[in-house]
């Protein structure tokens, strides 16, 4: 291929040889033998004729010794910088040790590491860019595309390649043997799927999502400590974070805790809302509800006692607690659901059931 | 064949051609040449020196956003490498019993413990944990900047299109390896984060419920995904990663770099600095000056203070939570559904909240994969494109960028619709209510007004191009007549402005059978929304002719 220098193009990349030539613009020689469509990008005779590259224009570095001298002295003088980082780093490391239970220690042994390392890299990151910029030759430099394809005469060597595989092995000319492979093939990664099944444990999730640690007569305890409340421990606007009794000991906690948490709130009972069917799930406008939005599943943790609105944090739905715990607001669909509660002899607060619905973001068999 | 040269046949000399003959070798020159020759021997490898070490790369800072992932994407795996010999992925529940006092004697996972560890017991474990999380912010940052800079610059046009496509992969995986490494430390705010990708996995109908149950073996939370997430983030995603990694550089190298027009650059070379030296020591500085400024963030500023957060637990969350920047727009997504959209059919429940945003972004993202080939099929155009494009002279293609974008950033801002209502004391109501209509008008607005300023910037870089500039010297001719000269562009600068392709909308015609195909019709009606409103390149003819009826 031809060198390019002072090559002439016009824009669709086809070169022409020789500047002069196209001073009017029409006839263009083109090289390339191959001609591709350029689809519905227009190409006209008249385009304006590449001016070539403009001058070189040297830098000071280039020109003045005195500048040339200094730029060394600057890249050598970063690369010493880095030296210098590189082992203040290894001092901090020592001389900045962490003391237990002092945080600023850690802070002193993160920034001080921190700074000498970051020296050592930037002193050899600016040097170098600095030498590049201002000592390395910066003439650029031409070089030729070819076109990604390859040539006709590689590509006809190509296919041999291919016709002379089909033909040695009759991958063609054997269909049962080549059907019957492809028909092993696809068979094959299904024991890899199989495979996963034992991935959880081999009974079916639906009915553990239905369930939760609730019973009836499960005491209503503070979270996390685990105490028990009773109704009079709770006043009007007062909210409580609650588990069930012997959550703490569970084997499972965190998954039992995940369905279970609870919220408990007292609303001014001529401010609460019920259903008949509902009535007697209160406690004194003491009500519990679950805690686990019916969103995606995030504690809903704000409670607003002005409003007796819950929000949930991470996606902004909003339950009204006076009504149901009905959305009110954002994505949720569902009311989150209420857990029945009374009081013990004891004058504790006690679930009378678990909840009649599953908790927590729905799910396909949600409703089965 | 050489295929490389310098422009100027004034500075061959210039090149380092200083080749002593007669010299002795010194003994350092003999070694050097000694262990050349062995490995050489041994590898072929001045086959590889020789096809790529003049190779040229051109110029432009745009072009430093990939290798900023790149190079984040090293300060990575040697700072995770760091990580995983004291990180312990396991969810068995100990009771905290390191320096950080706060946290003395609660109960937390394993991971949890041992990332405290790592920032409070041992020495520098803090600055890698942050140096891991500043430079995975960076990584998915560049990554996006990156894939923006080839969008409306064209430079995914033929043939670099697969290209394109393996760089969208890598985004998606370097979004997938954030969101499993943000994970890791098993703290309430990720622990939050799972539950909230637990939630939307049951959401997903039929297999939903089962998809959840294998993934956390067993109910939410259990007591495997830390591990498996683990194993997905330090073996599986690194492994694919890096192998799409390599071909997209390999890529890269075959197809060459494309460069902005200029004059002297055509689509038939590459003008701009070798590899060896200019290009290796400026990317190589540059590797070590993006590494040292991850560091400087690293030593300074805390991320992801897990400590204040406290181990995973199901109950508590903190108000105000956000995700690592990248998952914002789903997050965002999620927040802007209207309520009431899950119903029940046949006993199922469908939830289309979830479903909605998950095939909302599935279909974004799809789009983002496959613009190149969708524009490619309307264009019709066969020809390789090295030149990239300056944004203006695609200003259909620009402006969908722009609603793209827009678009993305509503959903962004969403993700933070708590801390917007709370900073600028205004209802979360009104906040939301407000995205949902932005999500749809402003990336509508953003098309328009793009399209239009691209069109006029084009109209200017013409009107530059035929007339020249007003260079604000005003004349009296002998006739008493005022004129303003004007300055003309000299060929250099004019070639910037007037070298760009041209398109013009398809005619549709009937085929053989006298028909006209339902694809040719959505072809032409693409292609007339892309090209319909476009100003052509200046011509010689256009400035013979300004010539002619200037004074």
């Amino acid at each position: 291929m031809a060198q390019h220098d002072d090559g002439v193009a016009t824009p669709d990349g086809v070169t022409a040889p020789d500047a002069n030539d196209t001073a009017a613009g029409s006839a263009i020689a083109k090289v390339e033998a191959r001609e591709v469509s350029p689809g519905l990008g227009v190409t006209r005779p008249d385009t304006l004729v590449n001016p070539g590259f403009p001058p070189h224009r040297a830098r000071l570095t280039d020109t003045d010794p005195r500048k040339e001298k200094r730029a060394e002295r600057q890249v050598s003088i970063l690369f010493f910088l880095s030296i210098i980082g590189s082992v203040l780093a290894v001092a901090a490391y020592i001389a900045f040790p962490i003391e237990p239970g002092n945080m600023t220690s850690v802070r002193m042994n993160t920034l001080m590491l921190g700074l000498g390392i970051t020296l050592g890299l930037l002193g050899i990151g600016i040097g170098a860019v600095h030498w590049a910029k201002a000592l390395m030759s910066d003439v650029e430099i031409v070089e030729s595309r070819h076109g990604t394809r390859g040539s006709d005469a590689t590509r006809a060597k190509a296919l041999e390649v291919f016709a002379l595989g089909n033909k040695e092995s009759g991958f063609g000319r054997r269909s049962l043997i080549r059907n019957s492979l492809i028909g092993a093939l696809v068979l094959t990664p299904i024991p890899a799927v199989v495979l996963f099944r034992d991935l959880a444990p081999a009974e079916d999730p639906v009915p553990l999502l239905k369930h939760t640690m609730w019973e009836k007569g499960t005491r209503l305890t503070r979270d996390p400590s685990g105490t028990p409340i009773r109704a009079s421990d709770i006043t009007i606007g007062s909210a409580f974070h609650v588990i069930p009794d012997g959550l703490n000991d569970s084997e499972h906690k965190l998954e039992e805790k995940a369905k279970a948490a609870v919220l408990v709130m007292r609303l001014d009972p001529a401010d609460l809302v019920e259903r008949p069917e509902r009535a007697e799930w209160s406690y004194d406008g003491i009500v519990a509800y679950s805690k686990i939005c019916t969103h995606v599943g995030c504690p809903v943790a704000l409670y607003e006692q002005q409003t007796h609105h819950l929000l949930c944090p991470c996606h902004q739905s909003q339950f009204d607690v006076a009504n149901h715990a009905e959305v009110i607001f954002g994505p949720a669909k569902r009311a989150l659901p209420q857990l029945p509660i009374a009081v013990d002899s004891e004058g504790y607060l006690i679930a009378q059931s678990d909840f009649l619905e599953p908790v927590g973001p729905s799910f396909w068999e949600r409703e089965l | 064949m050489t295929s490389t040269d310098t422009h100027a046949g004034t500075t061959t000399g210039a090149t380092g051609n200083a080749a002593p003959s007669a010299v002795v070798p010194t003994r350092g020159a003999r070694f050097t040449g000694a262990a050349a020759n062995y490995i050489d021997e041994r590898t072929s490898i001045s086959g590889l020196v020789k096809e790529v070490g003049r190779k040229i790369f051109p110029d432009h800072w745009s072009f430093m956003l990939g290798e900023v992932a790149l190079y984040s994407f090293v300060v990575i795996l040697l700072s995770g490498t760091f990580l995983t010999f004291f990180f312990e992925a396991s969810m068995v529940p100990v009771e905290y019993d390191g320096s950080y006092v706060p946290l003395k004697g609660i109960e937390m996972s394993a991971a949890m413990a041992s990332s405290l560890d790592i920032s409070f017991d041992i020495r520098g474990g803090l600055l890698m944990r942050q140096v891991h999380h500043w430079a995975a912010l960076l990584f998915v940052a560049s990554i996006g900047l990156h894939m923006l800079r080839v969008f409306f610059t064209g430079a995914y046009r033929k043939p670099r299109e697969i290209n394109w496509l393996i760089g969208f992969v890598l985004f998606i995986l370097a979004m997938a390896e954030g969101f499993t490494g943000y994970s890791l430390p098993d703290d309430l705010l990720s622990g939050n984060g799972l539950r909230i990708i637990d939630g939307m996995v049951k959401g997903i109908p039929v297999a939903g419920t089962w998809v959840s149950y294998l993934l956390f073996g067993g109910e939410f939370p259990g007591t495997e995904i830390i591990s498996r997430l683990y194993v997905l983030h330090i073996l599986i995603l690194p492994a694919i990663l890096v192998a799409a990694l390599g071909v997209h550089l390999l890529l890269l190298i075959i197809n060459k770099h494309t460069q902005f027009a200029g004059p002297g650059k055509t689509n038939d070379n590459v003008v701009g600095a070798p590899i060896m030296p200019v290009f290796a020591a400026k990317a190589g500085g540059f590797f070590f000056i993006v590494f040292g400024v991850i560091v400087l963030i690293a030593a300074t500023v805390t991320i992801n203070p897990i400590w204040n957060y406290g181990p995973y637990d199901p109950s508590p969350v903190s108000a105000g939570t956000q995700p690592d920047w990248y998952i914002g727009f789903a997050d965002g997504a999620l927040r802007l559904v209207p309520p009431g959209l899950e119903f029940v059919i046949f006993g199922f429940t469908v939830s289309m909240n979830i479903l909605i945003p998950l095939v909302g972004l599935g279909l974004f993202i799809a789009v983002v994969a496959f613009y190149p080939f969708i524009e490619a099929w309307m264009t019709g155009d066969k020809r390789e494109h090295h030149i990239a494009d300056r944004p203006r002279n695609a200003p259909t293609r620009t402006a969908i960028g722009a609603a793209g974008v827009t678009f993305y950033a509503v959903l962004w801002a969403a993700a933070s619709s708590d801390l917007i209502a709370t900073h600028f004391y205004v209802s979360i109501e009104s906040v939301i209510h407000t995205l949902q209509a932005l999500l749809f008008i402003a990336p509508v607005v953003a098309y328009q007004v793009t399209k239009r300023v691209c069109l006029a910037l084009q109209k200017k870089d013409r009107e530059i191009a035929l007339h020249g500039f007003e260079s604000g010297r005003i004349v009296r001719l002998p006739g008493g007549e005022y004129i303003e000269v004007h300055e003309q562009l000299d060929d250099y600068e004019r070639w910037k402005l007037v070298s760009y392709n041209e398109y013009k909308p398809l005619m549709i015609r009937p085929d053989a059978n006298g028909k006209i195909s339902v694809l040719q019709r959505v072809r032409g009606g693409l292609s007339t929304w892309f090209f319909e409103d476009r100003i052509s390149p200046v011509t010689s003819t256009d400035i013979e002719r300004s010539h002619d009826s200037s004074h």
